[in-house]
């Protein structure tokens, strides 16, 4: 998926940015779109983020050239502490990017990358019989 | 939460959350519900799409959906309110949404211990045999 492009990334106020490595890193403002339970964001918000860093990431990393159907398979998110009320930043590691499978582990923290408020695992299938 | 009333309402649950925060943002609706499991609908919608040519749905509100329904589906179980927090949340993609149609997610916990909720669920776009999606998943009570 194209950030810049993406309906559902200007509905939750998506926006990429650069860490020092020069690594994608998706930021999601706090607002009342994304709250949950007073004071927290919505784990089903900070879900959307790691997938969406997830994609982004492996769109980049795949280049212009080799565009192959993506098709999502599965995505399990483990929550470690309350995303309270700030900004909520996200990037993701390939962890293996094969012809067929590739598997990402994307991690989401507010204000210290070592302090994770949740992170997600996600598996996906790519078809380069067809072309996205 | 504690605005909300001791005896369970799912209806009136959901359309109090519906008004505010991510629920309202999404467009969460009751649907229908019964002793230990829920089911709420997520209207298509534009502004939830990740593409405007294949216009499907983004799975990240179809998480939220199965988030909130599963979570609604532990206060039927345990027939209180009490405050819990997502442990760990599993979904497969079946297939897509079709563009257009309402996603309509089941929720269903079937155990608990003191602590732990243990929860799962299918969402499907109109024909309940052929879902979309599976979740499973497990909440912890933050008050235990």
């Amino acid at each position: 998926m194209r950030l810049e492009t993406s309906p559902y990334g200007r509905t939750m106020g998506f926006t990429a940015e650069r860490d020092a490595d020069g690594r994608l890193v998706i930021a999601m403002p706090y607002s009342d779109g994304v709250r949950g339970r007073p004071g927290f964001v919505h784990g089903g918000a900070l879900a959307g983020l790691l997938e969406t860093v997830a994609y982004a990431t492996l769109s980049e990393a795949l280049g212009d050239d080799d565009r192959p159907h993506i098709k999502p398979v599965n995505l399990t998110a483990t929550y470690m502490r309350g995303a309270v009320e700030a900004t909520t930043y996200a990037r993701a590691t390939i962890e293996r990017l094969g012809k067929r499978v590739a598997n990402i582990e994307a991690v989401a923290w507010q204000d210290d990358p070592d302090k994770p408020v949740a992170i997600a695992q996600i598996n996906v299938m790519l078809d380069r019989s067809r072309r996205s | 939460m504690e605005e909300f009333p001791p005896e369970f309402d799912p209806a009136r649950l959901i359309k109090m959350m519906s008004k505010n925060g991510h629920n309202k943002l999404i467009g969460t609706q009751y649907h229908a519900h019964g002793d230990s499991w829920c089911e709420l609908a997520l209207p298509y919608s534009e502004t939830l799409i990740t593409d405007s040519d294949t216009r499907i749905l983004a799975s990240g509100p179809i998480f939220t959906l199965m988030d909130m329904v599963t979570s609604m589906s532990i206060w039927l179980k345990t027939g209180t309110f009490q405050p819990q927090a997502t442990l760990d949340l599993r979904i497969d993609y079946l297939r897509p949404a079709r563009p257009g149609n309402t996603v309509i997610g089941r929720g269903e916990c079937y155990h608990v211990t003191k602590s732990i909720a243990f929860i799962r669920g299918t969402a499907h776009d109109g024909d309940p045999d052929k879902p979309i999606a599976h979740v499973a998943g497990t909440y912890f009570f933050t008050a235990s």
